[in-house]
């Protein structure tokens, strides 16, 4: 098991082959492209599907029609194409089919920038597209832990029929990093049972997200958040960081929490009680882990390359038990670990007010550090 | 002749379940589905192929054909086949749109799908409307036809153009063969079922894209009874969307049709 | 002289839109307006069983697939309950 130094976008292209993909759909976008051309070489290679559509609506729409296989299929896009893939991610969701979507976030909104961003959160976490839907959303933190995410994400999309969405962000796309890759899963090349075109099916199968009568529609809707039930028990990942003595924990995903770590450690080295929880799974949240949290520190702090979108999730969780500090940074901006140790210091010496509104308080810090722009 | 001479010239294929159809007493939508049956049962594809229904009058085109079939979005139903036939290339795949489906919404998808030379088939109906949502102005509404999203009539001026989408299609190098058909008599029906046919073949054999266009009536938006509307279609449509093969590629027009 | 056929058509399915009366080149068919089908139509039937030659026109025209044509001549046991 050799370590290889590989581009994120390029890793977790070639994860997702060794994950026994049939088929990929995508059109290019920065910062994901490397994800596109990387396979464009390699599913021919290797006699799979590999087609460059019109657009990202043709893209989803594609893997809506591989996804009715039941065969291993993916796109990958930046937050503008997601956007538009958010119809197709609304029927698929609609249909109960198995799909896996990498978001390699960038700054925005419009057509923003193409640096490193968290903006996504809402319309991945919360549902971009109409309808009641939920997709599991993993974000990684490393290369490494993408491409060990990348061959999860098929496993779960296939376990619960679901869309899993991968979100990265241009940093981890772009970044090159040492990591194992895993070995070649054998290629499933026979729709499954409840699939079209399969062998085993005892009569034909019609798969649409249409239900024209309310009642049966409110009855699928009840079906699939009783499955999403299960997701929530099953499927919560994160990694916490000192933990155990902590006072005040820092809570932050994928880069944002990366750097975190790195002021995380810092304020330990001068004596203050610091953890850090990482979520891993945004969706289902580790609402729990957050909880229980709440009950025995003096505070939170949440960092994240957005306007605080995942902050609203921690403060409706956290429920003025204790105060949640917020710092952020947006449209392309990358926050330096000092920054995140300051924000930890004012935490610390704060006025440790439940009611106080974190996002407001930031918000105010940024008008001064960055300005309006007028 | 006795009654041992009796052979049954006609009757219903088996490729249509027993289900009655919803589209309205005349429409032409029945007529497409059961040539579509008739082709594919004649070809022995009946258990080899996978429908993409639209978003429209046939969007529930899967309760009548009785075979797999998927549910695309308004619209999408090429790629949708795309990706199904890029995942199973030994199925017969093909969509059926009607005319704000493909030709308005849908004009990305059908003409990227073209140019690939995506090897499937599409079924396209034109009945200058929009069908399921009352009878709105479509891409192929006719100048001057009158439609509830066009009460004056269709202004060239500020509503624009119809789409001649066979023709359209045809400058693509990547659709091996794209005709121009109409259900409004039995003539035309029978040379629609040999397009259809045509069109099936060229996909069985791998030649490329393959389109045939449906001239249908839509009584009940149009306000008229069956056999007028049969008739306006005869008068109006047919000049402006003339019956025709617009692209036969050479290996189409090489291609031998089993059994015929 | 002429072949001889004649059609059979399946109520569920008609809908009285009139394609085959009016498609018809013997005038063998017509709509009957004494009866009523399951859906609320006046079904089509052979007003004129003796000019049909089984060409299947009606059948091919017809949009629901409702009408089954034979050629040759019909047994006198399935002409009872014939409609009228």
């Amino acid at each position: 098991m050799a370590l290889e130094l590989i581009k994120g976008n390029t890793a977790v292209a070639e994860a997702a082959m060794r994950a026994g993909l049939v088929s990929y759909f995508g059109y290019p976008i920065t910062p994901q492209t490397e994800l596109l051309e990387h396979l464009s070489a390699r599913m021919p290679e290797l006699g799979r599907a590999f087609v460059q559509a019109e657009s990202e609506l043709g893209a989803i729409n594609m893997v809506y029609g591989a996804a009715c296989t039941g065969l291993r299929t993916m796109t990958s896009s930046s937050s503008p194409g997601v956007s538009l893939m958010q119809e197709g991610i609304s029927y698929i969701s609609g249909t109960e089919l198995p799909a896996v979507i990498v978001d390699v976030v960038r700054g925005g909104p419009g057509l923003g920038n193409i640096a490193p961003s968290q903006a996504d959160y809402t319309q991945i976490v919360h549902g971009g597209g109409h309808g009641e839907y939920h997709l599991i959303v993993l974000a990684p933190a490393s290369v490494q832990e993408a491409v060990d995410l990348t061959g999860m994400a098929f496993d779960l999309a296939e376990k619960y029929r679901m869309v899993v969405c991968l979100l990265l962000d241009g940093f981890l796309g772009q970044m090159m990093e040492p990591v194992v890759m895993p070995d070649f899963q054998p290629v499933r090349t026979t729709p499954p049972e409840w699939a079209v075109g399969s062998p085993d099916s005892k009569e034909r199968v019609v798969l649409t997200s249409i239900n024209i009568d309310p009642p049966n529609q409110e009855q699928f809707n009840v079906k699939m958040m009783t499955r999403w039930e299960e997701v929530e028990k099953n499927e919560v990942r994160y990694k916490g960081y000192y933990l155990d003595d902590a006072e005040y924990v820092v809570i932050g995903y994928g880069t944002a929490g990366r750097i975190a770590l790195t002021a995380v450690r810092a304020a330990r080295e001068q004596g203050h009680k610091i953890g850090l929880l990482r979520p891993i799974s945004l969706s289902p949240f580790p609402t729990r882990a957050v909880d229980e949290l709440a009950d025995r520190v003096k505070g939170f702090l949440v960092v994240e390359m957005s306007n605080g979108q995942m902050l609203d999730d921690v403060v409706s969780i956290a429920a003025r038990r204790v105060p949640v500090d917020f710092y952020g940074r947006m449209g392309g901006m990358v926050p330096y670990p000092d920054e995140i140790a300051n924000a930890i210091i004012e935490m610390i010496q704060g006025e440790h007010d439940v009611n106080a509104d974190g996002r407001a308080k930031w918000l105010a810090k940024m008008r001064e550090l960055v300005g309006t722009g007028e | 002749m006795t009654e041992a001479d009796v052979k049954v010239v006609y009757k219903r294929p088996i490729g249509l379940t027993d289900l009655v159809t919803h589209y309205c007493p005349g429409c032409t939508h029945g007529v497409a589905h059961r040539l579509i049956a008739e082709v594919l049962e004649e070809m022995g594809e009946l258990n080899n192929t996978i429908g993409v229904a639209p978003v429209g009058c046939a969007v529930f085109a899967y309760n009548y054909l009785d075979f797999d079939f998927v549910e695309a979005a308004h619209g999408r139903a090429p790629a949708m086949a795309t990706g199904i036939k890029r995942t199973l290339p030994h199925k017969t795949v093909f969509t059926y749109q009607g005319d704000g489906d493909l030709a308005s919404m849908g004009m990305g998808e059908i003409v990227a799908a073209a140019s690939r030379g995506e090897q499937i088939t599409v079924i396209f109906i034109n009945n200058t409307n929009y069908g399921m949502t009352g009878g709105q102005m479509a891409p192929t509404t006719l100048p001057g036809q009158k439609t509830s999203s066009s009460p004056l009539g269709r202004d060239v001026e500020t509503q624009g153009y119809p789409i001649r989408t066979a023709e359209l299609l045809a400058t693509l190098d990547g659709a091996a063969f794209v005709a121009r058909r109409t259900l409004h008599d039995a003539r035309g029906i029978r040379m629609a079922k040999r397009a259809i046919r045509t069109a099936f073949e060229v996909q069985k054999q791998g030649l490329g894209f393959s389109m045939v266009e449906l001239l249908s009536i839509c009584p009940t938006n149009w306000g008229l009874n069956t056999t007028n509307a049969r008739q306006w279609l005869a008068e109006h449509m047919l000049p402006y969307y003339p019956v025709g093969d617009f692209k036969v590629s050479t290996a189409v027009s090489e291609m031998k049709i089993g059994g015929n | 002289m002429p072949p001889k056929g004649w059609v059979e058509i399946n109520e569920l399915y008609c809908k009285a839109c009139e394609t085959c009366v009016t498609d018809c080149p013997t005038q063998t068919l017509a709509i009957d307006l004494s009866r009523l089908t399951p859906k609320g139509y006046h079904p089509a039937f052979m007003i004129h069983p003796e000019n049909c030659t089984g060409c299947g026109i009606c059948a091919v025209v017809c949009p629901d697939a409702a009408i089954t044509v034979f050629r040759g001549v019909r047994p006198e046991t399935e002409k009872e309950g014939e409609g009228a």
